[in-house]
């Protein structure tokens, strides 16, 4: 029995009626018509797999980005994984101002600051830690930064750790990664987490 | 060659190649799933698996497949009965295994002297044995359904029950159509009757009589039963993964691998029947016993090892042919409820079985047969 919610679009257009047709109920010539699709969908999809194997590199008989070894381009505005900028001389550009520890929402930074030898700047991090963990990659640390000494640009997205100690990454393993390439691949391997250094 | 180790010999030569072929479709019908459905679908499908490197398109799957349920842990239910529950799926893998036995897969063979049959058994009733076999499966179902001493196992198994009878049934009828035409139960004499000539009178010796010619309805109404006897997707109401997982649903490790083993099995059974039984079985169109006879006055002569190569090359391609027609249906259609299966079984194919019969019979007196 038809409810009064179905009736009205269903007379003015048959596509959306509930009602199935003599040829639907009989079923097998529908079951050939998506034969038909699947299988025609499988012989063209199989010639294309079959180009590319012989090296055609423009049929492509499947959509699939294999990932590990193939990435999709990430946008340039992507936050991955946080690293700390050098200057020149290899030192960390951060001048321990607490300012990304303040704003962080999920306290996951943790500074220690202590003198630099030059003195025309005034302070450096001895420990510049972030806890993965807790991270919620809200990019406000980047903003916040009157330095520019944090980003997160690195590309790096693979970062895991089998305990919660080594989701917490530290100074120098921040100062070592380098930015992503334009197309968001990364260029620094994945940090080997703190509790599976050997 | 005489005596009894000849005939032992003899007697091995169809029974091993049988294993060896059913047994491998077996197995690799589980990469062909994979591999078809991610084509059909726009994708690639399981590759990763590799030995030293080589992938091997994904073959390797299989293995792998086996050494993880070899080693995964093998769970019981405490309150299941233990006995049965360690038989079903030995079971269920039996009856599919010994149900290809009596399907020839070519003409008689012969060979130093002697004359082999190319079918592990010799049958006069072949029809009836896979019929058997084919039900027989069912128990492994319903006594794992019994022993898991779970509701949704038991649902499982009382569904593949009547799944079963019902999908018989309209095998059983729809095969006496077939038995009608050619006047035999054994599957030898119905694989050498399809390579007759259709109607002679009419066409000459154009068209071979394969059975989906001389019965095309049956053809349908064999192949869907067929379909659910297989208890695959568009039938897989007793497996229902989507609702009550089914007659397996305690099942862990190679124990579940074999009743996944036996619905491929049942496949590969299915593909067979309809081949011996509507696509001409082992009958290369025009390739007689002496080799090609064409029907515009021309031949070829063939030795007799080339012709038997023939033939059981034919009835493999057919068999591979109709593997990856089911494998289509599979990964098209939607799965239908049960109570939709048991309509389209009782009230669908059934009558439409019995009223192939009474058309074949009226068909066969008008010729005069």
């Amino acid at each position: 029995m038809p409810t009064h919610y179905q009736t009205s679009r269903a007379e003015m257009d048959p596509r959306h009626s509930n009602k199935l047709s003599l040829r639907q109920r009989f079923y097998l010539i529908e079951v050939l018509v998506g034969l038909k699709l699947t299988g025609v969908r499988f012989f063209s999809n199989m010639w294309k797999h079959t180009l590319h194997m012989f090296g055609v590199k423009g049929a492509r008989g499947a959509v699939t980005i294999q990932y590990p070894d193939e990435r999709r381009p990430y946008a340039p505005r992507l936050r991955s994984l946080h690293r700390l900028v050098r200057r020149e001389d290899g030192s960390p550009r951060c001048v321990a101002c607490m300012m990304c520890e303040t704003v962080c929402p999920a306290h996951c930074i943790y500074i220690v600051a202590s003198e630099h030898p030059n003195p025309d700047i005034e302070k450096v991090p001895q420990r510049f830690d972030i806890d993965l963990g807790k991270c919620v990659f809200c990019g406000f640390c980047v903003e916040a930064c009157p330095e520019d000494a944090i980003r997160m640009d690195t590309g790096i997205l693979e970062f895991s750790s089998f305990s919660r100690r080594g989701m917490v990454y530290d100074k120098e393993t921040l100062l070592a990664l380098e930015p992503a390439r334009p197309d968001g691949a990364p260029t620094s391997p994945v940090p080997i987490p703190a509790d599976r250094r050997v | 060659m005489q005596g009894l180790p000849g005939d032992l010999i003899a007697a091995a030569i169809p029974v091993a190649f049988i294993m060896f072929v059913v047994l491998n479709f077996g197995g690799l019908l589980t990469w062909v799933e994979r591999k078809q459905s991610a084509i059909m679908q726009d994708r690639i499908g399981a590759n990763r698996a590799s030995i030293l490197g080589f992938r091997l398109l994904g073959l390797l799957h299989p293995l792998a497949d086996a050494v993880k349920m070899l080693t995964k842990e093998d769970f019981m239910p405490a309150r299941a009965d233990r006995l049965l529950f360690k038989l079903a799926p030995f079971v269920s893998v039996f009856f599919a295994l010994t149900a290809f036995a009596s399907i020839p897969f070519g003409d008689t063979l012969h060979l130093f002297g002697r004359d082999i049959p190319l079918q592990a058994v010799t049958l006069n009733v072949g029809i009836l044995y896979v019929l058997a076999m084919l039900s027989l499966g069912v128990y492994g179902l319903m006594m794992a359904g019994w022993a898991s001493a779970s509701n949704y196992a038991l649902l499982g198994g009382q569904r593949a029950a009547a799944l079963m009878i019902s999908a018989e049934i309209a095998i059983g009828a729809s095969i006496m159509g077939v038995v009608m035409v050619y006047g035999s139960l054994d599957l030898q004499d119905i694989a050498r009757g399809q390579g007759q000539p259709l109607l002679p009178r009419v066409f000459g010796s154009w068209i071979p009589a394969w059975g989906i010619l001389t019965q095309p309805l049956a053809f349908f109404l064999f192949l869907t039963a067929g379909i659910a006897a297989t208890k695959r997707i568009p039938f897989d109401t007793p497996e229902g993964e989507s609702e009550i997982i089914g007659y397996f649903v305690e099942y862990s490790g190679m124990k579940f691998g074999m009743f996944a083993m036996a619905d491929f099995l049942e496949t590969v059974v299915i593909a067979g029947m309809t081949t011996a039984l509507f696509l001409g079985g082992w009958q290369v169109p025009y390739l007689q016993a002496s080799g090609f006879v064409f029907p515009w006055g021309a031949s070829v002569a063939l030795p007799h090892l080339a012709v038997v190569g023939l033939q059981v090359g034919s009835f493999l391609f057919k068999v591979v042919v109709l593997i990856w027609f089911l494998m289509l249906i599979r990964w098209t259609l939607p799965r239908f409820r049960y109570d939709q299966a048991m309509r389209l079984g009782w009230l669908g194919l059934f009558p439409l079985s019995i009223l192939n019969i009474v058309l074949t019979g009226i068909v066969l007196l008008a010729l005069g047969r």
